[in-house]
């Protein structure tokens, strides 16, 4: 080769190389995924992307999404938006994507052929307003899980519970050995969630699909309703009063050492035993829809992507969408947070016990409710979080006007 | 100058009191609905026990801060040795922002290694202070923190006002005979109305605005017993994304407080004119 040819050769591949980092996009990302687990589930989606050639900024922001989402939505409406970001899918963006604030992406949806991929469809159907798509859903988390300690059963010298029945028997017996039966963190939406839960598990499926969904007076404040709030009422005696835990994590460190007996939590508190090394079925053991209604919502995290006026952003934009919704990222990044894929193609032989439940319940869309945040705008869920927290905490509050209470909310629900 | 004062003021006020008549989301939108958002204002546990709890934690904190400050200031006025550290350390407090200060006194009353398990530790095994876990006195948690972090900035504002006092009236009412605690009641607080009235205003607003001390400290919890009115007013904004709501909300605060403000400011007024007629 001649030093001409050398130089031409060198000048092509420079110029390729110029060429390449041209397409190179800086995307700041903005979630609020902070605890151990999840930031090795945000590292999987950050390594995929930049194999890709961009750039992913993180915009991690500490707090858990009661405090990120105003400032990701004040950031948007602010007229600074960030390239992409995370938010529960459901009704927390409507409002953004009706006033145009967000990128369609429809097209690209139709490529990837997401609308058979994704199970189940309700997800798909949550970044979906008029027909075009917003967002990308990247897993699946449920909130119907009792999380069990087997230690704490075995200290107290009882079998451990099957069903929420066993678990309101066994209450005295943990007391007897100084253990707090129920574990809950004092931050409202976990006493709501957890309402949830035990309104699925008393009541089964179509109750709750008459009352949340279909929001039906008769279901709303019937009597298979009353029972269900008298239940909730008397659970309130298996907390400890003298209790000032605010995190959920915090409450289900207290399960994971034994000083409590059990926690309603959805399927993230699994990353919590995970990281103490625990081992479903011998340290602790999980519940789905309290042992009694396999059920499951499905709620989860989706991904938002804010228009912006360059090409190269929104380009970068569609690259970022259309690598979350890729096999392999789906994989690892679910893997590392012990939440399930929301495609049903792909191969998850590293599940924990608890996942397989998980999984084998979704298998029959019969199983499958909305969540909270799917039903609800920010501001009845609000609502509701300010109701149950207090019921909760006042003893002297009666079953019967919280119920009552409660009904009015949803019915007048936006 | 007076312009941006006009705007900023009167016309954004104005502005959120013509929101709070919408059906407003996250953005402003000029639905109007009349009454319905002060319909569910009113309804709200949730702000009634705000506004309940608000004038516990604003009454004792007006009375104790003032009390206390004055009541140190006066102690420090009294030509004490190491004046300078003591004032150090009772106005330190002063320098945390409350979210430190929350976060301090969630474990100072912290249940299992605070102040109640030092005192059973000492052996009074039966000894219940916990405050952060009660729904009826989860409010004077904040009250105490609140002093803590505010008293040492009212006593070096009393101070102040002390030592501006001339040293002749001192000696005059020495020459009199009158004792100090007199001196300091009928001649000296009269003599210091303009350092109250600073103080009393800065620590009204103080009372008024108070939102990130409950959050770090009890989260409005437990339940909703330390719920005050600006962190409603925020969650609804923000989180909730129920514009309409949060500005009748404010829009409550704002009446309550030109409720009380108004006759004063008349009653200041006037009386300044009766004194330029004398």
């Amino acid at each position: 080769m001649t030093l001409k040819n050398k130089l031409t050769a060198l000048t092509v591949a420079l110029t390729a190389a110029l060429a390449g980092s041209v397409h190179a996009t800086d995307l700041e990302v903005t979630h609020w995924w902070t605890s151990g687990g999840e930031a090795a589930a945000v590292k999987v989606f950050a390594d995929q992307f930049n194999k890709g050639g961009d750039n992913w900024v993180d915009g991690a922001i500490a707090g858990s999404g009661g405090v990120a989402r105003p400032i990701i939505i004040s950031r948007i409406l602010g007229g600074k938006p960030m390239g992409a970001t995370q938010l529960n899918h459901g009704r927390q963006a409507e409002e953004l994507v009706e006033e145009g604030l967000m990128l369609d992406l429809t097209e690209l949806a139709e490529k990837e052929g997401w609308k058979d991929l994704v199970r189940p469809s309700s997800l798909i159907e949550s970044c979906t307003l008029d027909g075009k798509i917003y967002c990308v859903p990247v897993n699946i988390h449920s909130f119907q899980w009792m999380w069990t300690s087997l230690d704490a059963y075995k200290k107290a010298g009882i079998d451990a519970p099957e069903t929420w029945h066993d678990f309101v028997a066994s209450a005295p017996k943990l007391r007897e050995a100084g253990i707090t039966p129920l574990a809950v963190g004092n931050q409202p939406w976990q006493t709501n969630g957890m309402f949830g839960v035990i309104q699925m598990g008393l009541g089964g499926i179509d109750l709750y699909r008459s009352a949340m969904v279909e929001r039906n007076s008769d279901a709303l404040r019937g009597e298979k309703m009353a029972e269900i709030w008298s239940a909730f009422s008397d659970a309130r005696e298996l907390d400890d009063p003298q209790n000032s835990v605010q995190n959920w994590n915090d409450a289900t460190n207290q399960v994971i050492t034994a000083k409590a007996g059990a926690q309603i939590m959805g399927d993230w508190a699994q990353g919590e035993f995970q990281v103490a090394g625990q081992t479903a079925g011998v340290e602790y053991d999980c519940l789905p829809g309290l042992g009694i209604v396999p059920a499951l919502d499905t709620g989860g995290d989706a991904f938002y992507f804010p228009k912006q006026d360059d090409e190269e952003v929104t380009a970068a934009q569609m690259r970022m969408a259309s690598m979350m919704m890729s096999k392999e990222a789906q994989v690892g990044f679910n893997l590392a947070k012990g939440s399930l894929p929301v495609r049903a193609d792909v191969d998850l032989a590293a599940a924990n016990g608890c996942m397989k439940k998980g999984l084998a319940i979704l298998e029959d869309p019969n199983n499958i409710v909305p969540a909270g945040v799917q039903l609800w705008s920010a501001d009845t869920d609000g609502q509701l979080n300010d109701l149950l927290v207090e019921f909760w905490n006042d003893s002297s509050m009666s079953a019967a006007d919280a119920h009552d209470a409660w009904a009015t909310i949803i019915e007048e629900a936006d | 100058m007076i312009a941006t004062a006009l705007f900023i003021f009167v016309g954004c006020s104005l502005w959120s009191v013509l929101y709070s008549f919408t059906s407003s989301k996250s953005l402003p939108r000029e639905r109007f609905v009349g009454l319905k958002q002060y319909d569910r204002l009113f309804d709200s546990s949730r702000w009634m026990e705000s506004m309940e709890n608000i004038a516990i934690y604003g009454l004792c904190a007006l009375v104790f801060s003032l009390g206390v400050g004055f009541l140190l200031a006066v102690a420090m006025d009294q030509k004490i040795r190491f004046e300078n550290t003591f004032r150090t350390i009772f106005l330190y407090p002063f320098a945390l922002s409350f979210i430190v200060t929350g976060l301090v006194w969630q474990w100072v009353l912290n249940a299992d290694f605070g102040i109640q398990q030092v005192i059973r530790d000492i052996g009074f095994t039966t000894f219940e202070f916990n405050l952060l876990a009660s729904r009826e006195y989860s409010i004077y948690a904040l009250v105490i923190a609140g002093l803590w972090q505010g008293t040492g900035f009212v006593m070096a504002l009393m101070l102040a006002g002390l030592r501006s006092i001339d040293q002749e009236i001192w000696k005059a009412s020495r020459v009199d005979g009158i004792p100090a605690w007199r001196t300091y009641l009928f001649i000296v607080i009269p003599m210091m109305r303009p350092v109250f009235i600073t103080t009393l205003v800065i620590i009204a607003s103080g009372i008024v605005k108070v939102y990130d001390l409950v959050v770090a400290l009890t989260g409005g919890g437990p339940g909703i017993s330390s719920e005050m009115p600006a962190k409603y007013v925020y969650d609804y904004m923000f989180g909730r994304a129920n514009l309409g709501q949060a500005l009748a909300a404010s829009t409550v605060m704002l009446s309550t407080v030109l409720i009380i403000l108004i006759p004063w400011a008349y009653l200041e007024f006037s009386e300044k004119k009766g004194d330029s007629h004398a």
